[in-house]
């Protein structure tokens, strides 16, 4: 489904930002109509997503926990594109556009530093400037990301506001936006913040689920998997793999949050599941926030997932009661990660592991031989560091 | 509209005396309660004409470093709207400058609009500044508060088309705000050569006052704008002041004269 012109799925939604805003915004949402839908400008991008994302991803159906769980596990393989995550479908559409709206300059936040990753990676191929705003917290925890982007030709900003993570940089870099607009064009990471931005990462993302559907149906006589699944932080690689599969109501879309330690009291990212109505960064959504509404602080084991807002279609999509989503804790998310190292050979992002961490933990919930794809939204070489630590404090080596 | 908006009537008697209105800003429970409002008291006293508090959000995307901190500190302290609105309750009637609430949407809407509408009318409140709610956004609200009195005092600024400062003007009360700079609050030592051209087509779109914000720090800047801007809104150069013990109305009076 597309948005009113005002930008509105439903009640959650539109463009709260100030009024010095407004003509950047008001100028992409005319690129996004006119340049994005061109002949020229999609032939540029279905190119480079072949030729340098190296698209179309696998979609690959795990041998051993499909016998373990008694279910066909497909995972959907963005984990295997340029630079090992999702982001950079959505990164590669915005660069473009950058260029042909005559743009020198790409600004871009970053929580886990992989959507920076991939924005420094699109601005270094189309010769545009980039400047990555990352929470100063999250610097320290991904600073074998931080030294990518600088390879990548990027200069990077660690953000010391606010909760120095996520959020802050996204603050930061709306800042920058208002000051540089002539010049710079806004790479946000995730379906939010204003109108046109959840629309049009969903829709460069949209390719994920494509993908997904018709490789699916060439495996399986045309059918449709019975679930699909994803981890949702901002939301962009869950809506990229559930928008094709919108239409097709038997197919249940289940998003899945960051639950945080699970201790009572702790800190989390389960925006949908717990959080409530608001305006926050541009866009009227679900919130972690306070009564008095101030933003609450968000936490993950994954930095990707530590957001305390959440793109407003998947709201819409909550309250129509056409997505489902829950959340999973930290140990559980460890599990799925430690699994599918173990049990398949593949190392995933501590986000994607998630979304395969609730399947694990609930194969009930989902049809006795049935089919379930998973959107493996990234891979975990960077965050070797966090689980090296979970490693230490346990003395072991994950089972 | 019947009666002239009290932030309107403030603004045309501080020109009738030959001078640009003086629109100071604090946020709320800075540097601690108590100074708050005694600075408060002392501002109005001293004759500011509109007096503007900051209703502290977590995430001021509009606001420069300075504001920032200060906001920041005062959430730890615990400031809420509803504090605000209690405290203005007391001094009603009492208060010979307009006052207006700056603030961020989520804080408002969670209080709820039509409650705080009722709630700040009664307090004594003339008007909101919302930096975050664009024309398109401010329909509702616009209806809410102005069925209440209350002026929602639009934002404008240097890349403001006249198509657009014709949509902010129809209908506009209380003042117009006009933002110096394409960037966030923060006293600047120079504004942009641009800004005189840009002021002045605002000036003639709208029929309330237009007042000047963001950047102004110092008496000598202000006075450049005579006769081009009717206020000015001094904010983080008094913030800088108040935070380091200085007094507001002693910062203020050379603005006054
Ligand atoms: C691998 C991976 N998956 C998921 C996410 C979460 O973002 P989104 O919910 O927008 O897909 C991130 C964010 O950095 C990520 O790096």
């Amino acid at each position: 489904m597309n948005p009113t012109e005002s930008g509105y799925f439903g009640e959650f939604g539109g463009r709260y930002v100030p009024e010095l805003l407004m003509p950047p915004v008001l100028e992409l949402t005319r690129a996004v109509q006119e340049i994005v839908p061109s002949e020229g400008f999609q032939a540029e991008l279905k190119a480079a997503l072949r030729d340098y994302v190296g698209r179309p991803s696998a979609l690959y159906r795990c041998p051993n926990i499909s016998k373990d769980l008694g279910l066909n596990l497909w995972l959907k393989r963005e984990d295997l594109n340029h630079t090992g995550a999702h982001k950079i479908n959505n990164c590669i559409g915005q660069a473009l556009l950058t260029r042909m709206m005559g743009k020198p300059r790409m600004i871009a936040e970053t929580g886990a530093g992989q959507h920076g990753v991939a924005t420094a990676t699109a601005a270094a191929m189309l010769g545009l400037e980039c400047v990555v705003y990352m929470g100063a917290v999250d610097v320290e925890r991904q600073a074998h990301n931080v030294r990518r982007m600088q390879l990548l030709g990027a200069t990077v900003v660690a953000v010391q506001s606010g909760t120095k993570t996520l959020k802050d940089a996204i603050n930061v870099a709306l800042k920058d936006w208002i000051a540089n607009q002539r010049t710079t064009h806004y790479c946000i990471g995730s379906v939010v913040g204003p109108h046109p931005f959840p629309q049009l990462v969903r829709d460069f993302q949209a390719v994920i689920g494509q993908e997904a559907l018709e490789q699916f149906a060439a495996r399986n006589m045309g059918g449709l998997p019975d679930a699909v699944v994803a981890c949702v932080g901002g939301g962009s690689n869950a809506m990229g793999m559930f928008h094709a599969f919108v239409p097709h109501e038997s197919v249940r879309l289940i998003g899945v949050e960051a639950a945080g330690s699970g201790e009572p009291g702790c800190w989390h990212s389960a925006t949908l599941t717990k959080g409530t109505l608001g305006v926050f960064q541009g866009v009227r959504t679900k919130l972690l926030q306070t009564a008095d509404g101030q933003i609450d602080p968000s936490h993950s084991i994954a930095p990707g997932l530590d957001y305390p807002g959440v793109g407003p279609e998947h709201a819409f999509l909550q309250s129509a009661g056409r997505a489902e989503y829950v959340c999973l804790n930290d140990d559980r998310a460890l599990n799925g990660f430690f699994t599918l190292c173990r049990r398949e050979g593949i190392i995933p992002a501590l986000e994607s592991s998630h979304a395969v961490g609730w399947v694990l933990d609930n194969p009930g919930l989902l049809p006795k031989g049935g089919h379930v794809v998973v959107c493996l939204s990234g891979r975990g070489d960077k965050d070797m560091g966090i689980v090296e630590d979970v490693l230490a404090r346990q003395g072991g080596e994950g089972k | 509209m019947g009666r002239e908006s009290r932030l309107t009537e403030r603004i045309k008697a501080a020109n009738a005396a030959g001078r640009m209105a003086v629109v100071p800003y604090l946020p709320f429970g800075y540097p601690d309660r108590a100074r708050f409002w005694a600075e408060f008291e002392a501002m109005d006293a001293a004759g500011a004409d509109v007096i503007e508090i900051g209703v502290p959000f977590s995430d001021p995307v509009a606001d420069g470093p300075v504001i920032e901190e200060a906001v920041n500190k005062v959430l730890e302290d615990g400031v809420t709207l509803a504090e605000i609105i209690a405290g203005l309750r007391t001094r009603a009637g009492t208060v010979r400058a307009g006052v207006v609430l700056m603030g961020y949407v989520n804080p408002f809407m969670q209080y709820g609009w039509e409650r705080l509408a009722d709630d700040a009318a009664a307090a004594g409140v003339h008007g909101f500044i919302i930096p975050d709610m664009p024309f398109e956004e401010s329909g509702e609200v616009r209806g809410i508060l102005g069925a209440r009195g209350l002026d929602l005092i639009p934002l404008v600024g240097l890349n403001t088309s006249p198509e657009r400062l014709a949509m902010y003007a129809d209908g506009a009360t209380g003042f117009a705000y006009f933002v110096s700079v394409l960037g966030t609050t923060g006293a600047r030592e120079s504004l942009p050569e641009e800004i005189f051209e840009r002021l002045a087509l605002a000036r003639k779109a709208f029929s309330v006052p237009v007042a000047l914000g963001f950047g102004i720090g110092a008496p000598e800047q202000a006075r450049r704008f005579l006769g081009l801007a009717d206020a000015v809104i001094i904010g983080s150069a008094l913030v800088k002041h108040v935070g380091a013990g200085g007094s507001a109305k002693a910062f203020l009076e050379p603005f006054l004269k």
